[in-house]
């Protein structure tokens, strides 16, 4: 009695546990599995969703990047604050790592080392990797560090309150107390021009075009040329941060 | 020119290898370690409380209304050593008005204030309404109105209404106890959820955090405990320092457990951070972590305590082994947490140098300060047992 009744309900029942399970685990496993370099941009939107190429074959170390950042965004002329800076690693045939950026790079570099013990050198300028799942935005405790709708990681001067939890959770290293203003400060991939179409700073002084600027949603663009063109990688990939920040030609020493 | 050549020169004398720009200046001084040492020693006294009431634990009667007093004293000043911090103080509130949902330390606030109004002011409200209404009849002058206005006029003593606020009082510390787990296992996990850091980033943080917390805050009534008796000229009960140091040596015993296997795993895993964090260890931290925290706040009183299951020695040796074990354990659990706050700061997240802590005596960030807040709910905990003496309340 009632049980042809109750096992069809059961089955009805099963079919709709079993078609919402499917359609969870589906949607779970789609995402997350796209490629990791264009990989997780946001899905409906439009306009330019900015990343940020540095080629390490093409850099040579001259510091003027990290000048022209310093005068461009009033970042303190101290050697220990930096929006952008240049690493030189020295790796020398008896294995040993020197790593090196004094004053940020900004007078150059001078090689130590008699070429003759050099395994193999080379520069590599760091920034911020404006991650798209930045560390930085997840931790600040009031949203003063934010992701602009243009995938650039951006700090309200007027709202930070100077907790520093942000610094801590960069991996990158690239945020400082700003002395004067008393609140954080990074690279905002110079916003006030690329809102007027003009490049960051840094781009614009490079003279051997190793740093390379675009929108990664522009399919045609020298971005995601470079990206295709070039074997990228990213730093700390494993702390799946988002970056996007490319680099080419990047070695297993630079963290 | 000059004055900055000489700051670079001294900063760059306190760098090993090679570290990145902008780390040459540590951003979580010694107010970030007063910080969860002073949230810990609430949340640790706040469970000791609730072992008498919940768990009916009858000897520590006589230290129930001085862990709440001292949970409270310490909650009361707990949040300024971290506005004191910031470098925008005054902004503070907005973590109140616009907190952001993905930030553990946006929850900060409202953890603070639910522990703070709900559970610690409202049980200790209804702990002493009865007291507050009886002496805001005995005594005399602004006393008097004190209690009065402190009893919010609410001065009915019928066994009805007492039995209500003794159930109700219950009921706060029943809530209490995982409050005061979330209290301070939400700090442990500020650190533990940095996944950029290795030394920090560790499932177990929070959990560590949370024995450490009772350790701390159990040792730190058991002091209060025996200096208050030595004031008011009373005996110390030894019954009741004996069981509170038989609790303390389970938590610690599974405290050291938790922080041996956290320890254990990442050297067994030896993952990419290993090198740096082994350097630390056996090097920065040897003093603070090795000869402080391990050997003199850890070892020393488990061995002791150990021995006192087999042993017990005469009364008078035993209060003041206790009276020493609980400042060795103090003072192990607060360089716990600088072993955690500076000891995450002095290495490179490039993992190829270090930099090193210089602890300044003076200013916001100084040594003066990190006292000022230390002494201050001292001060405030005096006040506390003279405005309301556990000891003067009315026989239940």
């Amino acid at each position: 009695m009632g049980t042809k009744e109750s096992r069809s309900s059961r089955r009805e029942f099963l079919k709709s546990v079993s078609a919402v399970t499917g359609l969870t685990v589906a949607s779970l496993v789609a995402s997350p599995f796209n490629a990791v370099l264009i990989a997780s941009e946001p899905k409906g939107e439009t306009g330019p969703w900015y990343g940020y190429g540095i080629d390490i074959e093409k850099c040579i170390g001259c510091g003027r990047c990290a000048n022209a950042c310093k005068a461009e965004n009033n970042v303190p002329d101290k050697s220990f604050f930096f929006r952008t800076w240049i690493e030189q690693y020295t790796i020398g045939n008896d294995g040993s790592i020197q790593i090196e950026s004094p004053n940020g790079g900004m007078d150059g570099f001078k090689q130590k080392l008699p070429d003759e013990d050099i395994f193999k050198s080379f520069f590599v300028p760091k920034m911020c990797n404006h991650c798209h799942k930045s560390p930085c935005v997840q931790v600040c405790p009031v949203g003063a560090t934010y992701d602009s709708p243009e995938g650039i990681v951006l700090v309200d001067d007027a709202y930070c309150i100077g907790c520093r939890y942000c610094v801590q959770s960069c991996p990158y290293g690239c945020r400082y107390i700003h002395p004067e203003k008393k609140v954080v400060d990074k690279c905002s991939l110079c916003y006030h021009r690329i809102k007027k179409g003009m490049n960051p700073a840094c781009i614009d002084v490079c003279p051997t075009g190793s740093r390379i600027f675009g929108d990664l949603r522009d399919k045609d663009g020298e971005l995601v040329e470079f990206l295709r063109t070039h074997n990228c990688q990213v730093l700390k990939p494993h702390l799946n941060t988002g970056s996007k920040l490319y680099y080419n030609a990047l070695s297993a020493e630079v963290r | 020119m000059e004055n900055h050549y000489e700051e670079i020169q001294e900063m760059l004398s306190r760098v090993d290898g090679y570290i990145y720009p902008n780390e040459l200046e540590l951003h979580w001084g010694i107010l970030v370690v007063v910080y969860p040492y002073i949230t810990g020693l609430v949340a640790g006294a706040f469970i000791l409380a609730s072992l008498e009431r919940v768990f009916n634990v009858k000897v520590l009667k006589p230290t129930y209304h001085i862990a709440l007093l001292t949970a409270l004293a310490f909650l009361l000043t707990a949040g300024l050593p971290l506005i004191s911090h910031l470098s925008q103080p005054l902004r503070a509130f907005e973590i109140m008005v616009t907190p952001n949902p993905t930030s553990a330390m946006a929850v900060f606030g409202f953890v603070y204030l639910w522990y703070l109004m709900i559970v610690l002011i409202l049980e200790i409200w209804f702990d002493y309404r009865k007291d507050m209404v009886i002496w805001s009849q005995e005594k005399k002058g602004p006393l008097k109105w004190i209690y009065k206005i402190l009893s919010l006029g609410i001065t009915d003593l019928s066994p009805k209404s007492i039995k209500w606020d003794k159930k109700i009082g219950y009921f706060i510390t029943v809530v209490g106890i995982p409050s005061a787990f979330i209290l301070h296992g939400y700090v442990g996990f500020i650190f533990g959820s940095i996944k950029a850091n290795p030394w920090w980033s560790s499932v177990l943080m929070p959990v560590i955090f949370l024995f450490s917390a009772m350790v701390s805050g159990i040792a730190l009534v058991m002091i209060v405990y025996m200096i208050v008796s030595f004031i008011r000229k009373v005996k110390v009960d030894i019954e009741v320092l004996d069981t509170i140091m038989k609790y303390l040596f389970y938590i610690l015993i599974l405290d050291f457990t938790l922080e041996s296997l956290d320890q254990m795993h990442r050297i067994y895993e030896a993952e990419e951070s290993f090198e740096i964090i082994s350097m630390l260890v056996n090097g920065k931290l040897s003093l603070t972590l090795g000869v402080i925290q391990i050997f003199l706040g850890t070892i020393v009183p488990l061995l002791t305590l150990g021995l006192f299951q087999f042993y017990k020695p005469a009364e008078k040796i035993r209060k003041w082994v206790y009276f020493i074990l609980g400042f060795l354990i103090l003072i192990g659990i607060f360089f716990m947490r600088w072993n955690v706050v500076i000891g995450g700061q002095l290495f490179s997240k490039s993992f190829y140098g270090f930099t090193s802590f210089k602890l300044q005596l003076v200013g916001i960030e100084g040594l003066g300060m990190a006292i000022l807040w230390m002494v201050l709910p001292i001060f405030i905990l005096a006040f506390l047992l003279w405005l309301l003496p556990p000891w003067k309340r009315a026989e239940d």
